[in-house]
Parts: C-alpha cells; sequence; structure tokens
C-alpha cells in the first residue's frame, strides 16, 4: 500500500540511476560470461556427440588407420576429457579457433572474413524493423483506437498476417525474383563480383529478413497502442490539454517501446537465425553459409568457431536490447521486465 | 471448454489445414513425382508449373511432398509438445531454489535464436532428414517449457491447487488432475503456431542442405533443388513449393489466433462518441460560476446521467456523493470535456462564467479553466517519464515557458503544496513517490495554470487515512487562499461532510438530493447512506485504510 510521506520514511538513494546501471553491468557481465563458457561447452562437445570415435569421423572417410591414431594424438583426443576441454578453451582465449580441416586455414581468419556480411544485415535488418515497425504499429493504434476505422483494423490484420506467415528464406525468393531479375532495381550478391553496388547489395537481403520482423512486431506495437492509449496517465495528459504530438510521442511512446521491445527481444535475435539462412540465396559469403557448407563438409573446428561467434552476436543483441529498455525506463534495469 | 466462437480466420485456417492433411494422404497416391519429361520445361497444359532441371514434373512433386513435409513438422512438434510440457511442469514442481537455477537456463536457452540449436544439433547428426527432425523439435523445447511454466505458475495460484496440497495430493497427481486440464486451452493454441514453426524451419533446413536428401524431397529440398533454375530465369518452378509453405504457415498462424480469439473474444466494440450539442441554449444563472443544466450522458441507448443541473459558486466546494455507478465521475468527465471513448453528452447549458463548455474551446483556455485530480492508483502520472518533465510539460505548453522558467515555476507549487524536497522529486521517476506524494504534486500541476475550478475525482480514496487529512487540508488552503472552486466527488460521505460547503447526493444517474448540512437530509438514499457512515468525526473514526 501506500507510504507515509514524512521525510524520514523516503530512503531514496541520491543517484539512484548510476548504481541501478552499475549494478545492471556487473549482472550483464557475469551473464555474457557464463553464455561464452556455455557456448564454449558446446562447441566443444560437438566434436565428442558425433556418433562413434571422433578421431575416425574427424579423419575422413579416406583415412587408415595410422592417419586416425596420428590424428587422435594430434588433436589431444587421447587426453582426459576434462584436460581436452581446458586445452580447448585455452587455445579459444589465447584467440586459436583451430584449422579448418577443409581450407588449411586458421578458422579465425574464415570467421573473420565472413562475420561482416552477417553483422551487416542482422544489424541493419533490426534497426530497418525497428525504424518501421514501430511507427507504422502506433500509426494504426491510434487510428483505430475505440473501434474506429474496422476496416484498417482488418485490413492491417490480413496484410501483415500474410506477409508474417511468409518465411524469410521464401521471400528473399520472391524478392530477387521480382526486383532482381524482373525491373533489375537492385543488383544482386555477391558484391564482390560487382564492387560498384556496394549498400545497394545490400538491400534485398535486409528486406527478406526484415519483412516478416516487421509485420510481428507492428502488430504488437498496435495491440499496445490501444492499450498505452487507455491508460490513466493518458488521460492525465488529455486533463493537462497538452497537444496531441506531444501525447502520442512523448507520453505513449516510451511506454510503448518498452513493452513492445520486451516482447520482440525475441524476435529481433530470430533475426539472427534468418541472416544465417538468407545467405544462401543470395550467395553472401556469411557466416550462416559458411557454416552450413562446414556442416556438410564435416569441418568440425569451423563449426565450433562459428558456434561461438554466431551465439555472441546473439547475446550482444539480447545486450543491445536491454540496454535500450534501460534507456527508456530505467525501472527495467533491476532485470524484472515491467 | 468454454463455448466456442467460429470466427471466419478459424474456419478459413481449418479448411486449408484440412485440405494439406488431404494432400498429404491423397497426394503420393494419385500424383507421380518420379516421372521424368521434357527437361526444364516452362508452365504447360501437361505441367502446370513446368518441369525441374532433370525432368520432373514441379506440381506433382510439390504436392507428392506434401507428406513427408508434414509429417516431419509434426514430428518435431511432438518432440517439443511432449518433452516442453514435462520439462516445463517438471519445474514448477521442483524446489523453489531448483526452480529458480531452472528458470534462468531455459530463458537464457529461450533468447537464443533456436536455429542455432538445430544447427549444432545437425552438426552432431550430420544432414538429413531425421536429423532435421530432432534438431528442431528440439530447438523448440526451451519455448515450449517456458510457456508452460508460466502457465502452470498462473494456474497453481489458484486456490484449488493449494487446497490440493494441503490435503496432501502428491506432485505428480496435481500435475495430471490440475494443472495440466487447466492449460489444455492456450497450449493448444501454442501447439498450432508450433506446428507452422516447425514445418518453415525444418524446410529451411532442406533448403540450406542440410535436411532431407535426395532422393527424398520435401518443399524446402524442392525449392533448393530450385534456386540455381531461380537466377535461370525459370522462376515458376519455386512456385509450387513456395506457395504451399505459405499456405501451411498461414493456415497455423490462422488457427492459433483463431483458437485464441475464440477463447477470449474480444470485449464488444465501443461507438465513437457523437458530436455534442453546438452550444448552450438554455439562459445562465448569475450567481454560480459553473452552470449545469439538463446535463445528459448515455452510451448507445442507455442513459447514464439523466438531464442533472447544478451550479457552483467562486470560491464554493461543492461534494458529489454516490455509489460507484451513479454517475458522478461522469458528470464530472464531461464538465472537464474528458469523457471517455463511447459515451456522448449533450445539455442545456454547460458553461464556467463566460466560457461555454458545450461549444469549441482552445486547449489552452480549457487549461486555464478547468484542472483535474484524479484518484491515485499509482497509475495517473506517466512511468517513463521523471516527474519533473510531465509536470513542467504543462506550463511549458500553456505558459510558452522555457525549461528553467518552467522547472523554477513548479518548485515553488511543489512548496506551496509542502511536498518534501521538490528538487530531488523533479528528478525522479513517479513509482520512486509515495502516493501522498504523487498526489500533492497533482495539485500542484493542477494549480499550475492558475484554474478557477478544480475538479477532484475520488483524491484520497486510495491514500492512508493520516496522507488522506493532509491531501484534504491541501485541497481547503487551495481553495481559501486562491479562492479556487472546487467539485470534490467522493463514495466517501464521511470526507466530504469534513470539506464541503455543499453536497449533491447523486443516485442512478440522478441528483437525488442537495445538502447543506446533513440534518437536513430526507431522501432515503442519503439517509441509508448517512447511516453506513460510522460517526461524524471522519478523523477520528475512519479507521480502514
Amino acid at each position: 500500500m501506500t507510504t507515509v510521506d514524512s521525510p524520514a520514511a523516503v530512503a531514496v538513494p541520491r543517484q539512484p540511476g548510476r548504481s541501478l546501471w552499475l549494478r545492471f553491468a556487473v549482472r550483464r557481465l557475469t551473464s555474457l560470461v557464463a553464455i561464452f563458457v556455455a557456448l564454449l561447452v558446446v562447441a566443444f562437445l560437438i566434436v565428442h556427440l558425433i556418433p562413434g570415435d571422433p578421431a575416425v569421423g574427424l579423419a575422413g572417410a579416406n583415412a587408415d588407420r595410422a592417419d586416425v591414431e596420428r590424428l587422435r594424438h594430434e588433436l589431444g583426443l587421447d587426453l582426459p576429457i576434462w584436460h581436452q576441454f581446458l586445452n580447448y578453451a585455452g587455445n579459444v582465449f589465447s584467440g586459436h579457433l583451430g584449422t579448418s580441416f577443409q581450407y588449411r586455414q586458421p578458422v579465425e581468419t574464415i570467421v573473420f572474413n565472413r562475420l561482416p556480411f552477417t553483422a551487416t544485415i542482422a544489424l541493419a535488418g533490426i534497426v530497418v524493423v525497428l525504424l518501421i515497425a514501430i511507427p507504422l504499429g502506433m500509426l494504426v493504434g491510434v487510428l483505430t483506437r475505440g473501434g474506429r476505422r474496422s476496416w484498417l483494423d482488418t485490413v492491417f490484420g490480413m496484410i501483415t498476417g500474410f506477409l508474417d506467415s511468409v518465411p524469410g528464406y521464401v521471400m528473399a525468393s520472391f524478392l530477387v525474383v521480382v526486383f532482381a531479375l524482373g525491373i533489375g532495381l537492385v543488383p544482386l550478391f555477391p558484391p564482390a563480383y560487382a564492387p560498384r553496388f556496394g549498400a545497394a547489395s545490400y538491400v534485398l537481403p535486409v528486406a527478406a529478413i526484415a519483412i516478416g520482423p516487421i509485420c510481428t512486431i507492428s502488430r504488437v506495437v498496435r495491440r499496445e497502442t490501444a492499450v498505452v492509449l487507455e491508460e490513466d496517465y493518458m488521460r492525465t495528459a488529455r486533463g493537462w490539454r497538452l497537444p496531441s504530438l506531444t501525447r502520442h510521442l512523448k507520453w505513449a511512446l516510451p511506454n510503448l517501446l518498452t513493452s513492445t521491445l520486451t516482447l520482440s527481444g525475441l524476435v529481433l535475435t530470430g533475426m539472427i537465425g534468418g541472416a544465417v539462412i538468407i545467405e544462401s540465396v543470395f550467395g553472401l559469403p556469411g557466416l550462416g553459409s559458411g557454416i552450413i557448407k562446414a556442416i556438410l563438409d564435416r569441418d568440425y573446428p569451423v563449426i565450433q568457431g562459428m558456434v561461438i561467434v554466431i551465439g555472441m552476436i546473439a547475446a550482444l543483441v539480447n545486450l543491445l536490447v536491454d540496454v535500450l529498455l534501460g534507456l527508456i525506463d530505467s525501472r527495467t534495469l533491476g532485470g524484472q521486465h515491467v | 471448454m468454454s463455448r466456442r466462437r467460429w470466427n471466419p480466420g478459424l474456419v478459413l485456417g481449418l479448411v486449408l489445414l484440412g485440405m494439406l492433411v488431404l494432400t498429404a494422404v491423397l497426394g503420393p497416391i494419385l500424383f507421380d513425382g518420379d516421372t521424368l519429361g521434357t527437361r526444364a520445361a516452362s508452365p504447360s497444359g501437361e505441367h502446370w508449373l513446368g518441369t525441374d532441371a532433370t525432368g520432373h514434373d514441379m506440381l506433382a512433386r510439390s504436392l507428392v511432398a506434401t507428406r513427408l513435409t508434414l509429417m516431419m513438422a509434426a514430428g518435431a512438434t511432438a518432440i517439443a509438445v511432449v518433452l516442453g510440457i514435462v520439462f516445463g511442469t517438471g519445474v514448477w514442481l521442483m524446489g523453489p531454489r531448483a526452480r529458480g537455477l531452472c528458470l534462468r537456463v531455459i530463458d537464457a536457452m529461450v533468447a537464443f535464436p533456436g536455429l542455432l540449436l538445430a544447427l549444432v544439433v545437425a552438426a552432431v547428426l550430420g544432414a538429413g532428414g531425421s536429423s532435421a527432425v530432432v534438431a528442431i523439435g528440439l530447438a523448440v523445447i526451451p519455448y515450449f517449457a517456458r510457456f508452460t511454466a508460466n502457465l502452470a505458475a498462473k494456474v497453481s495460484q489458484q486456490e484449488y491447487v493449494s487446497t490440493a496440497r494441503l490435503l496432501g495430493v502428491g506432485n505428480t497427481r496435481i500435475a495430471l488432475r490440475h494443472l495440466l486440464p487447466n492449460m489444455a486451452e492456450p497450449l493448444l493454441v501454442l501447439t498450432a503456431s508450433t506446428f507452422a514453426q516447425s514445418l518453415t524451419a525444418i524446410s529451411a533446413l532442406s533448403f540450406v542442405g542440410l535436411g532431407v536428401q535426395s532422393p527424398d524431397y520435401d518443399w524446402g529440398k524442392l525449392l533448393n533443388e530450385a534456386l540455381p533454375s531461380l537466377l535461370a530465369g525459370r522462376a515458376y518452378q519455386m512456385a509450387g513449393p513456395a506457395v504451399l509453405i505459405v499456405v501451411a504457415g498461414l493456415a497455423a498462424v490462422l488457427v492459433g489466433d483463431g483458437l485464441a480469439a475464440a477463447a477470449n473474444p474480444r470485449a464488444a466494440r465501443k461507438k465513437p462518441a457523437s458530436v455534442e450539442t453546438p452550444a448552450s441554449t438554455a439562459e445562465p444563472r448569475a450567481e454560480y460560476l459553473v452552470d449545469v443544466q439538463d446535463l445528459s450522458i448515455r452510451t448507445g441507448d442507455t442513459e447514464l446521467v439523466k438531464g442533472i443541473s447544478f451550479g457552483v459558486k467562486h470560491g464554493e466546494i461543492v461534494g458529489i456523493v454516490g455509489e460507484s455507478g451513479s454517475g458522478k465521475t461522469l458528470t464530472a468527465m464531461a464538465l472537464a470535456r474528458l469523457l471517455p471513448e463511447g459515451l456522448s453528452s449533450s445539455a442545456a447549458r454547460m458553461s464556467l462564467g463566460d466560457l461555454d463548455l458545450l461549444g469549441a474551446v482552445p486547449p489552452r483556455v480549457l487549461a486555464e479553466s478547468v484542472s483535474l485530480v484524479y484518484q491515485d492508483p499509482g497509475t495517473t502520472f506517466n512511468p517513463a517519464l521523471r516527474m519533473g518533465t510531465q509536470l513542467t510539460s504543462v506550463l511549458r505548453t500553456h505558459k510558452r515557458l522555457g525549461a528553467r522558467a518552467a522547472r523554477q515555476r513548479m518548485l515553488d507549487a511543489l512548496r506551496a503544496v509542502h511536498l518534501t524536497r521538490p528538487e530531488l522529486r523533479l528528478r525522479q521517476h513517479p513509482h520512486e513517490l509515495s502516493g501522498g506524494m504523487r498526489q500533492r504534486a497533482m495539485i500542484a500541476a493542477a494549480l499550475a495554470t492558475e484554474p478557477r475550478l478544480i475538479i477532484a475525482d475520488e483524491p484520497t480514496t486510495a491514500l492512508d487515512v493520516t496522507v488522506q487529512a493532509e491531501i484534504l487540508r491541501e485541497l481547503k488552503r487551495v481553495n481559501a487562499h486562491l479562492g479556487t472552486s472546487i467539485v470534490f466527488i467522493s463514495h466517501d460521505i464521511g470526507v466530504v461532510r469534513a470539506l464541503c460547503d455543499r453536497v449533491l447526493v447523486m443516485y442512478h444517474g440522478e441528483i437525488v438530493e442537495e445538502l447543506v448540512t446533513f440534518d437536513s437530509a430526507s431522501h432515503e438514499y442519503t439517509k441509508a447512506l448517512l447511516a453506513a457512515t460510522p460517526s461524524i468525526e471522519p478523523n477520528k473514526e475512519l479507521s480502514h485504510g
């Protein structure tokens, strides 16, 4: 219940914001480390969970017995399992992710050559999604508040519902057919073959991974707008006769953003998965096409390295969403979402 | 389960799903996907969707592939649903510490793209149809477990579960008899959407070459084979599998949404408010600052306030009492021109001084005429903004003050209503203030525009008795020093009696009595209200919180 408002009863730290952020940073750094260790364990286990003898699996079909034994010793597979893990972890910490079986190249080189493509489409995709989905959902939410313009509600629901059920890779193929082959408006990947196109080559991949999440999130925003507009504080703002623009942008938007980001954090990290698949359509030489090729080639060091890197990207996107949330509403820093 | 409402989306979704299942059953029987014809033929009467690079009819192949695709999606869904429910309920039946740990692990897994886990599983098991099913099934488990655990948390707070626990019913029995049946409906909805997600995810794995391998084929594999032809300008080869994947996804989304909507039908939509009567028609009554004559408020055909008339003099505090639903708040909101959506009002006269409240009034004039103080359930201030931002916005908007001047004025106003440490309060968020502090801030904001009338709608109902008395004293002081008229709305006749010069008693949308002293009460309802109040001295006797 309400507290008595005598000065003595109110113990508020002098800088409530700063200590909240400090605690947030400590907690999130700890969890980043925990995620990193978990990814390390998973990556390590991939080799050991392969059915049968890992050394035989790693050596490939053409290897004879001597090759297998040499490889077993080379990779330290004859050591106790905890020892192997510590070796692996030590190597990763010193920046060595191993050597690719396929390319005879250090894995870290392969990863960092491919990282920019995936990072670009995933991050650009997330930015595009937020920039389009939030204004769109809010606009529809405001226009249809209290049962107004029910036709708009229906049309919006139908279009977003339909586009939402088109998977990214089907959308990608469709976009390629219409825009790259049909109209010839935007170039296809790879930009390596046509460097002069540069940023334009990213348009279709980003559109392909963004359209679905735009629909999902704008539906969330539309629903949240309807909820927020009915809140007591919106009535307070109306009672203060604040102009409509102030009420919607300054009063409603921050509240929308907190619930929207909380609900759509999963969608945004899921876009990294979308980016991984979409690269195949556009022949993008990113981490996604890389890990898929590595799985088909059974190139385990590359798989391990990419699992760790893609996992850390996802963790960083999660962190980014929570930092944004904290900037908008410091209450979310406590770890409990509002 | 409750009565199910059939909505068009649900029906369409079920029809689409039924057609797909029918195709899955009949496709491989009726069509032959292995006969070779002309290679890479364009669509024609013989091959509606053309043929692929080796000469297979694409339409036949797409339809035949339906069976394998749906079976794999069903397999992955079964893995996810069974293990997800087992983990989810299992977690809930653990001790609190183990439960907390497990929930955190599940949370961390949910926050990760499921596809990464699927790729790890695919890496271990190798590429192939069955490993794709296992990979996607395992990847969805955390979502399902999390959802089940949330539901279980909600259901297990119900009284019948705690009663069962008290009676010594075992955990397994509680899960089977009490938790699961009550979670059936939302879990069904989630199963529908999981099916769609597994379908597109397995197709994605096949599409990138990690799923079904030749000579078998599902939709994803067909898309994968068609990809080179896409770049060769034979896009029609993708049409069959692409359309079928979209139809399947759409069907599952429609069924999911439809089931959710049927389980939780939205409240009937309100009609937008109709336009108010253009201007006051009745003659003004000179003795009143606020003059309301024949005010009616209706929603649709129901009349909520039935033609009431009253007035408020300069510097007067008028109370409106009545039970909830009596129309007292609606009356105040109509006066403040803040009626909620769906309600319309009409009156012969509604004016404040020379201002006609029935006509068009610019927001600034309105702000400088009427201010409001609401009940404080902790939600009247915007939780996302600092108090300073909110409070000064009134001054910045209507008094056109700069940030610094507005802040200074607000600090003075906050001191005037005896809010402690006003500088700190302006930096804080609403949740960092107590209810009493917020209410003082609300009064300060109401005074900022120097209004002629303050409408206080149950301003002390949510507060402790001691704080309540302080807020009442504050309002009284404002009234005495600034001469502001106040309309004070309450269901608590004791509070009203202590504060107001005159009291209107409302009952079922009508003013049944107007009192200056309560001794003169004659209406049955007023007498009943008075009889329900313990004593004449509100400060001593109102002991409830």
